[in-house]
């Protein structure tokens, strides 16, 4: 990689990106940050209130409960996506025809939009009318995503690998493409097992790939709204309410916006961190 | 390609895991071709009175088709935003270092980041107070927020791949800068061009709490109109799974013309 100049002009490139990006990000951000330090009683009359809300949610159970369940639920889609993600990458055809065939399959619970998703596995699940739900009655277990609490949440989870284990399949796929041939031809001339190839040469390859598929998982995950709001609307009870179902019915739900933006700021931040502290592990030791 | 003992079974793993996400789109897929009356009464692999009145409700109601020709008008033209001003941006982080430029990238990073629910209401605020809501144009911006900095990943990373001495032959030759991006540059990268793009409809496609939240009745997208019909007329499954199947058509399509680069996209042009 060849060193970039430094060339200040570049700016002038980057200037419709910052513009519209920041059109759409700092003004509604700093409407939330507005909101978080004052009080409404409506008709926009607003009163200062400094960091109370902000002391509010961050002493509230509610919201570390949801916390909780937010971070549960990131951590155990990420521990069951991303092995399994690459031991399917593994046993993928490389290249040819059926590698193809994979690639498009695999792609498609990806451009479902995510109601659809919410929808399609809530009547798969319905165990009344759903081939799931119908199927594990039928073979003796008791299954009710719409009452118990453990039903909801492993359907919760099995529609997330559903839905996202391609994403970490392709970015594995893309990181074994790139490992040249004659790597392999070297390994078989040498003798080395199944495990040495995987730890020595393929492993090491997809560490990028990885660092990009678990910060875009761990983004994802926290975010994701739509889909158990379809799927369980949170329930039964507050079982699945995960952070972004718990502040959209504070915010559009009870109409408390000033809990609600600090909420949302708190929920950022957290977000934030995590980001950047991967984005640093990530770029270590590359050029930019 | 390493000869492994086990290697004549390795197809077992993705065989399975490739039934696994078919089987749920194939019960939306037989639920569409049944009645309502069906789907309630009995319990059936295989649609028993296969009907295709489903399908004939939808392409014969505006509130209905309208849906999806909202989707495709705001979707089209957030890529075409999302990747025309991605362009020269991408460019400048992957050919030069400037004040601010990492700072700046990873602001652009966190734009992707942001829960789109803490955004919900300001961005109803905010569209409302330039007379944009329920346009297609509003909805269109809006997913800019996060398909710009995608497209800028995305492209950065395809970029980076092309030698920087590309670059100073040209302008050793006398191209000027707009001719050389123009004419040289961008059919260099055309591949990631198409995978930006494809990204940037993907992401606008499936996203529908920023949509629901900017329109009501000119721009609707179609995932939004499915969730009021399910609620306002009953639950008329059938109608659904048909709504439902046919929203996977478009992505169907153009995931089958980049199916060669889809793997590369999804590592961000770097690997």
């Amino acid at each position: 990689m060849s060193a970039k100049t430094t060339n200040q002009k570049a700016w002038l490139l980057v200037a419709p990106v910052v513009v519209l990006v920041a059109f759409n990000a700092v003004i509604p951000l700093m409407t939330v940050v507005n909101y978080s330090v004052q009080e409404t009683f409506g008709d926009n009359l607003f009163f200062f209130e400094g960091m109370k809300w902000f002391e509010e949610v961050l002493s509230s159970e509610r919201f570390h409960d949801s916390l909780l369940r937010q971070l549960q639920f990131t951590f155990i889609i990420l521990a069951i996506e991303v092995p399994l993600g690459v031991a399917i990458a593994l046993a993928m055809p490389r290249r040819g025809f059926w590698a193809s065939v994979c690639l498009v399959l695999m792609a498609m619970p990806l451009l479902i939009p995510w109601n659809v998703v919410g929808a399609m596995w809530n009547i798969f699940a319905l165990p009344d009318i759903g081939l799931l739900g119908k199927t594990l009655n039928a073979m003796g277990f008791d299954y009710n995503f719409t009452r118990q609490p453990f039903s909801a949440w492993a359907t919760l989870i099995a529609m997330d690998v559903w839905h996202w284990t391609s994403l970490v399949v392709l970015l594995s796929y893309a990181g074994l493409s790139s490992i040249p041939d004659a790597y392999y031809q070297a390994a078989r001339i040498d003798g080395a097992s199944a495990w040495a190839v995987f730890r020595y040469i393929q492993l090491p390859k997809l560490k990028h790939v990885l660092t990009i598929a678990v910060l875009l998982r761990f983004m994802d995950s926290f975010n994701i709204y739509t889909e158990p709001f379809v799927l369980t609307g949170g329930g039964p009870g507050n079982s699945t309410t995960l952070l972004s179902l718990d502040l959209v019915k504070i915010a559009l739900g009870q109409f408390d916006l000033g809990p609600a933006a600090a909420m949302s700021l708190i929920y950022f931040l957290i977000i934030l961190l995590f980001s950047w502290i991967f984005y640093t592990v990530m770029t270590r030791g590359e050029d930019r | 390609m390493a000869a492994r003992g086990n290697s004549r079974f390795k197809w077992i793993v993705p065989f399975l895991y490739i039934v696994f996400l078919m089987l749920p789109i194939y019960w939306l897929l037989n639920m569409s071709f049944k009645t309502t009356n069906e789907i309630l009464g009995t319990f059936s692999l295989v649609p028993q009175e296969f009907t295709l009145d489903n399908y004939r409700a939808i392409f014969t109601d505006p509130t209905w088709y309208s849906g999806y020709i909202n989707s495709l008008i705001y979707v089209c033209i957030n890529t075409v935003i999302s990747v025309s001003v991605a362009l020269p941006a991408a460019y400048a982080f992957s050919r030069y270092r400037f004040l601010g430029d990492k700072h700046l990238f990873f602001w652009l990073l966190t734009n992707r980041m942001a829960p789109a629910a803490v955004f919900a209401l300001p961005f109803f605020q905010l569209y409302s107070a330039l007379n944009l809501f329920d346009t297609h144009i509003a909805v269109a911006l809006a997913h800019c927020l996060f398909n710009i900095p995608l497209a800028v990943w995305i492209l950065e990373g395809f970029m980076s791949g092309v030698p920087k001495e590309l670059d100073e032959t040209a302008y050793i030759d006398g191209y000027p800068f707009w001719k050389f991006f123009g004419k040289i540059f961008l059919p260099t990268i055309a591949a990631g061009i198409g995978v930006a793009a494809f990204f940037c409809f993907m992401f606008s496609w499936v996203e529908l709490l920023l949509a629901k939240t900017l329109t009501s009745v000119d721009a609707k997208p179609i995932a939004a109109v499915m969730t009021r019909t399910a609620s306002s007329s009953g639950y008329e499954l059938g109608l659904l799974a048909a709504a439902g199947t046919l929203t996977m058509i478009p992505g169907a399509i153009v995931i089958f013309f980049v199916r060669n680069y889809i793997a590369k996209g999804f590592a961000l042009g770097r690997v």
